[in-house]
């Protein structure tokens, strides 16, 4: 939190003088993105690029909220510089579904009551989908493990671990749809 | 017809005598013989899909052409004088547009007048200086660094056992409590501490401010969007009508939004002096310092009782931390100890305290889960000195009715006791004991919250050409699932699929007044103005269809009727029925705790937890198991893991962000069941069901210490349960004959 002390040197502006272009592969597009330097990749993609499905949680990277998937692994996108991922594949909530039809996870996620007040689901539903990529038939062990970076203040995270294990379930019966 | 009568309403646990207009509702209650179709059944979310997809719009995601980015400064002193703040060098920066200071913002009066928006004396370290508006939140949080402050800095009062009296105390009185108790053959004594403790919602506080000419249009994260229309107008000056709050969905408040925020108000006159529109979100350290707390408590408690453990008489008095601007005076900590038990003699005290810390606020059961900890904490002591076990104390004391004289309109915790008891295997308890390092103990603890609703609530049921239909209500979907719930209850009585109705809330520019989301009161009171507005709609079809009748032969349909009318769409309005008087409505629990706790470590390990609750009618157990999920969670944090922490010497926060604030993670979670006494309570409300928003946390700190204490046999006067109270605990029951 910034405290009124003694003031330093003034700084130049940050947010308005310089810029940097970057070309960033979004949900399998490319975007061509004019920002801050300093912007983190949070910040580029709910202020520059509009997709605010992900969220803010505590800018310092405890909480989980703001996960998104880079070449298919969590990373916490309020500690990311953008300007660090040009090049690499990024995968926001947004881009989890096939056109209308929602991935499996989402599906579950909203059938089951995993999602209460909805806010922490965004980061919730990448860091799983990340772990079922990897381990198709999670035991519920591995499910706390792989989770447990993302916290929730509402759910008290049971309904998130059947939704889970029901969606893993549903994607070995029906093989691999959906999602990118 | 509404009519006004004199009327008592127990909100957040505060027993308040208050005029009310009341209006009756002539539906006759669901009670257990209603043949329900969709209401008691369980249903996914309504909105889950909006929210799994990420297209769900919060507060924070409003963006809107043009907007400007506000951030607050604010003190790092917990006590000062502001002699002089000196924003020039933050105008001059590139992208800056605009600084609210005390110099130049009006002089409006904050937390019920003992302050302003922006004042020359500062009380705690976060309080407001300075506000700054630019093109980006970069610049904003630059600018702040260039606003030169000049404070006079006193000396902060920190320690609540020490801080002068910050309002009258609030004292309850039944019989002589302390002859009572003096003259009773067993006393038990003790003093129980609690810490502040923070919502931390994972949406930050914020709003974001629109002026289209004269109209104010505010999004905004909370709990009562007429609450901050009604402020928030006051504050400006303006009337109602040009003042419009949305919320639509929003991430999580528990209590710590329930008024109207500093934040809203600097949105609001950034944005007329800009003529942009303004967002101004909390960062998660102010959310830590500045946005609320449970108050801190130090409880001292007096049973008195006999030899087979009756209570003969309760005092509690409860110092009650309401920090630097509390307005809302101290938490019914007392609120538990005269009414959760039989006793002709009880006094209860909450003696409000100042301290230079960030101002408390109600958080989830605000009182009752303190409360509830000191009070179940001596009962099992009670019991102890009785040789009792404890459930038979509780059952001994048990009260069918209000004890402070007033019947129930259903009091279900005799049957929670006895599922709870059964599914946890209570009987086991006397055989718990040592193995090895490790120590087992089980405990429980009952649970009182009032919990029937109250009037006002109004609502609206549109009927569609195509059969389907629109709710509209003021009330606000806080992640609880009210617009779930509340859909079920239309389509139940309008014969639909919760599916084929659409509940928009959220929006006083939309559905008519209903109350704030808070003190488990939305379910059992726009439910009830839900079902009467579509009561209203279906007997206005059942009219229509006798009239289409007379012109085609035989009687149509419902659905027919609809589309025979088209566009003359039928319209129903309905209002929550007033409170049934002389009869309080209370939802009840008991939970049970088995632990595990190593005796070299003094960790604290949940093996199992059995939580049973009567609320009346369960109307969507899917959205309500969640409830009491995160409930049990939350009371688990607050047994063993979260306490806010300020500096003992500078009064600034130390655990100001989610490393140093422990929140329960996955793996913190136990094994939980989750019960229901089944039935509703058809007296309580006309759709026979009771809220449960607070009642999952209350029990669980206290069914989690005394499970602890039997454990390590000892007491375990504060939370929460760090290891090296229990470890100390464990010494001092070693200590013990």
């Amino acid at each position: 939190m910034p405290e009124a002390r003694t003031p330093k040197k003034p700084r130049r502006a940050r947010g308005t003088k310089s810029a940097v272009h970057l070309l960033l592969r979004v949900n399998g597009e490319d975007r061509e993105v004019t920002t801050a330097p300093h912007r983190t990749l949070l910040e580029t993609l709910r202020e520059d690029l509009g997709l605010t499905g992900t969220k803010h949680g505590c800018e310092l990277g405890e909480c989980g909220t703001c996960t998104v998937l880079v070449d298919g692994q969590p990373i916490l996108s309020c500690l990311a510089l953008s300007a660090d991922y040009e090049g690499r594949e990024i995968t926001t909530v947004e881009g989890m579904a096939d056109g209308a039809q929602l991935h499996p996870l989402q599906e579950t996620f909203a059938d089951l009551g995993a999602a209460q007040c909805g806010y922490c689901t965004p980061g919730f539903l990448l860091t799983a989908k990340a772990l079922l990529e990897e381990k198709p038939s999670p035991s519920r062990e591995e499910i706390r493990e792989a989770l447990a970076g993302n916290l929730c203040r509402c759910t008290g995270y049971l309904k998130i671990y059947e939704a889970v294990e029901q969606a893993a379930a549903r994607m070995r019966e029906e093989g691999p749809r959906g999602g990118r | 017809m509404k009519r006004v009568r004199r009327s008592q309403v127990e909100i957040e646990g505060k027993l308040r005598e208050r005029t009310e207009v009341v209006e009756e509702d002539p539906s006759p209650p669901w009670d257990d013989r209603a043949r329900l179709r969709v209401a008691g059944r369980p249903h996914p979310r309504l909105d889950g899909r909006a929210k799994a997809s990420g297209a769900a719009i919060y507060t924070q995601d409003v963006g809107l052409p043009g907007m400007l980015h506000a951030r607050i400064l604010r003190s790092p002193h917990a006590c000062a004088r502001v002699l002089s703040v000196d924003a020039s060098a933050a105008l001059a920066l590139d992208g800056v547009r605009a600084v609210l200071t005390q110099e130049n913002a009006a002089a409006i009066p904050w937390y019920g007048g003992t302050t302003r928006l922006l004042e020359r004396t500062v009380r705690y370290a976060g309080d407001e200086v300075a506000v700054v508006a630019a093109e980006d939140e970069e610049t904003a949080e630059d600018a702040l660094h260039l606003i030169r402050v000049r404070y006079a800095r006193r000396r902060p009062v920190l320690d609540p056992g020490t801080a002068p009296r910050g309002g009258k105390p609030s004292v309850y009185t039944r019989g002589n409590a302390r002859k009572a108790v003096s003259g009773a053959p067993v006393v038990v004594a003790g003093s129980y501490r609690t810490p502040a403790a923070l919502h931390q919602a994972f949406e930050t506080h914020g709003s974001v401010a629109r002026w289209e000419g004269e109209h104010l249009t505010v999004w905004d994260s909370t709990q009562h969007i007429f609450g901050v229309r009604k402020e928030l107008a006051a504050a400006l000056g303006l009337p109602l009508h040009r003042v419009r709050v949305i919320s639509t969905f929003m991430g999580g408040g528990f209590g710590a939004k329930n008024e109207c925020g500093k934040y809203t108000v600097f949105a609001a006159l950034l944005a007329r002096r800009t003529g942009r529109p303004v967002r101004c979100l909390l960062t998660r350290a102010e959310e830590s310092l500045a946005a609320g707390c449970r108050h801190a408590t130090v409880q001292t408690l007096r049973l008195g009782a006999r030899r087979d453990g009756r209570l003969l008489g309760i005092e509690h008095r409860s110092l009650c931390d309401v920090g630097a601007y509390g307005t809302d005076g101290p938490m019914p900590v007392g609120g538990p100890a005269r009414t959760l038990y039989r006793c002709a003699a009880v006094r209860t005290e909450e003696v409000p305290v100042r301290t230079n810390t960030g101002p408390h606020t109600a958080f989830r059961a605000p009182g009752y889960v303190e409360g509830t900890f000191a009070l179940e904490r001596a009962m099992d002591r009670v019991a102890e000195a009785c040789g009792l076990d404890p459930l038979e104390v509780r059952l001994r004391n048990y009260s069918p009715g209000d004890p402070r004289g007033f019947r129930y309109t259903r009091k279900g915790l005799r049957e929670c006791y006895r599922i709870g008891a059964a599914r946890i295997g209570w009987r086991r308890r006397a055989r718990l004991g040592r193995r090895g390092t490790s120590l087992r103990g089980l405990g429980l603890a009952s649970q009182v919250w009032p919990a029937g609703g109250a009037p006002p609530s109004h609502a609206v049921v549109k009927v569609n050409p195509d059969a389907t239909a629109e709710v509209l209500i003021g009330t606000q979907d806080i992640g609880t699932g009210t617009r779930t719930v509340l859909a079920q209850i239309a389509a139940e009585e309008l014969s639909l699929r919760a599916r084929d109705v659409t509940v928009l809330l959220g929006d006083t520019g939309a559905g008519p007044y209903s109350l704030l989301s808070a003190g488990s009161l939305t379910t059992a009171s726009a439910g009830p103005a839900v079902r009467a507005a579509a009561r209203d709609a279906r007997q206005q079809l059942e009219e229509l269809a006798t009239g289409l009748a007379r012109g085609k032969g035989g009687r149509p349909g419902p659905r027919e009727v609809c589309r025979e009318i088209g566009d003359a769409m039928v319209i129903g309005r309905g209002a929550r029925g007033p409170n049934p008087e002389g009869l309080k409505a209370c939802s009840f629990g008991a939970h049970f705790a088995e632990v595990e706790v190593d005796a070299e470590t003094g960790e604290v390990r949940i093996v199992r937890y059995v939580a049973v609750h009567e609320v009346g009618r369960v109307v969507n157990p899917l959205t309500a198991s969640s409830q009491v999920e995160g409930g049990v969670l939350m009371g688990i944090g607050f047994a063993l893991l979260e306490r806010r922490i300020e500096d003992p010497a500078t009064g600034r926060g130390i655990a100001v962000d989610l490393l140093d604030y422990k929140l329960p993670t996955a793996l913190d979670l136990p094994p939980i069941e989750v019960l229901f006494v089944p039935g509703a309570d058809p007296r309580a409300t006309t759709i026979g069901a009771k809220g449960l928003g607070e009642p999952p946390i209350i029990a669980a700190p206290a069914a989690i210490a005394n499970a602890v204490a039997h454990a390590v046999g000892a007491d375990l006067p504060e939370l929460p349960l760090t290891p090296d109270r229990v470890l100390e605990a464990i010494a001092r029951g070693r200590r013990a004959p």
